[in-house]
């Protein structure tokens, strides 16, 4: 009966760490995206201004409720607009950001593949 | 054939991103958040002020049309340049003014309103700045302007003259 005791104990301990690993993890993944709209050229998760030092605990809170990054993110694009992510969401206006360095590559594999056969 | 087609393709290229570039370099780099907002009032559950009693949103915002909700804190500089345009709008009982004093402390913030005069109608103390996050505000001082329940208007950084006699026309 006391080794179940100890054995449970000890697996919520270990249970309890990994998802704070995982929370903790989460959130830097998070902060690490979003841009700290007051400072220069800082992400949130590198900058100590008081709005940084918020949010932080607003993503954190967030998380211990249990929602998702997507969420969090469109929770934050609703407060801030877009501006606020580091990686720009696929939309109408950054079509042309995301499909040009594909197009670039396509175009000159084409140019590459042509001469290739051509020298043969 | 083909040689024909590269130097034309090339161009086209050349001329797309000129054109993009050149239409980009009209734009403005500076940053500048949208404040004409119609957005609902974040509702929130926050501690008094003056005493520890918990004040919730609903509570606050029902009585009048329109109510200003300032962001403030006693160690922050520009609070005591628009200090005198809070007061001023004040004297209009057309609106309500709500304080959100930020990340401060209460000897501080409360003497800092004894210098300068209590402008505010209910002042509710944002301990952590997460309240403020959820307004979506950037820092201190800020500002906005509710109409029944809806953000109409925001103003980031210290209201001026300019700015008071706006609001002044908006509730008229």
């Amino acid at each position: 009966m006391k080794f179940i005791h100890i054995f449970l104990i000890v697996a919520i301990i270990l249970n309890f760490n990994f998802l704070k690993a995982d929370e903790i993890k989460t959130e830097n993944k998070i902060t690490k995206n979003l841009r700290c709209l007051i400072c220069q050229g800082q992400s949130v998760y590198d900058s100590d201004s008081e709005f940084a030092i918020s949010l932080k605990i607003v993503i954190k809170n967030k998380i211990q409720q249990g929602l998702s990054e997507e969420q969090i993110y469109s929770f934050l694009k609703m407060k801030y607009g877009e501006w606020i992510l580091y990686d720009p969401v696929f939309s109408r206006n950054t079509y042309f950001l995301w499909l040009l360095p594909i197009l670039i590559f396509l175009a000159g594999g084409a140019i590459i593949i042509k001469r290739f056969y051509k020298k043969k | 054939m083909k040689s024909k087609f590269i130097p034309l393709i090339l161009i086209l290229i050349f001329l797309i991103t000129f054109v993009i570039f050149f239409k980009g370099l009209k734009n403005s780099n500076i940053y500048a958040p949208d404040t004409n907002l119609k957005k609902e009032v974040p509702s929130f559950e926050l501690k008094s002020f003056e005493n520890d009693s918990i004040v919730i949103s609903e509570k606050i915002f029902k009585d009048k049309d329109y109510y200003f909700m300032n962001i403030w804190a006693s160690w922050c500089i520009p609070c005591k340049e628009e200090h005198k345009f809070l007061m001023e709008l004040k004297k209009d009982d057309r609106i309500e003014l709500i304080g959100f004093n930020y990340k401060d402390n209460f000897t501080n913030a409360s003497s800092f309103l004894k210098d300068l005069g209590n402008p505010y109608d209910i002042i509710v103390s944002d301990k952590d700045g997460t309240t403020s996050i959820e307004w979506g505000a950037y820092g201190v001082p800020e500002s906005f302007l509710v109409y029944q329940n809806k953000i109409i208007k925001r103003f980031i950084g210290p209201i001026n003259n300019e700015d008071l006699s706006e609001i002044q026309k908006i509730i008229k």
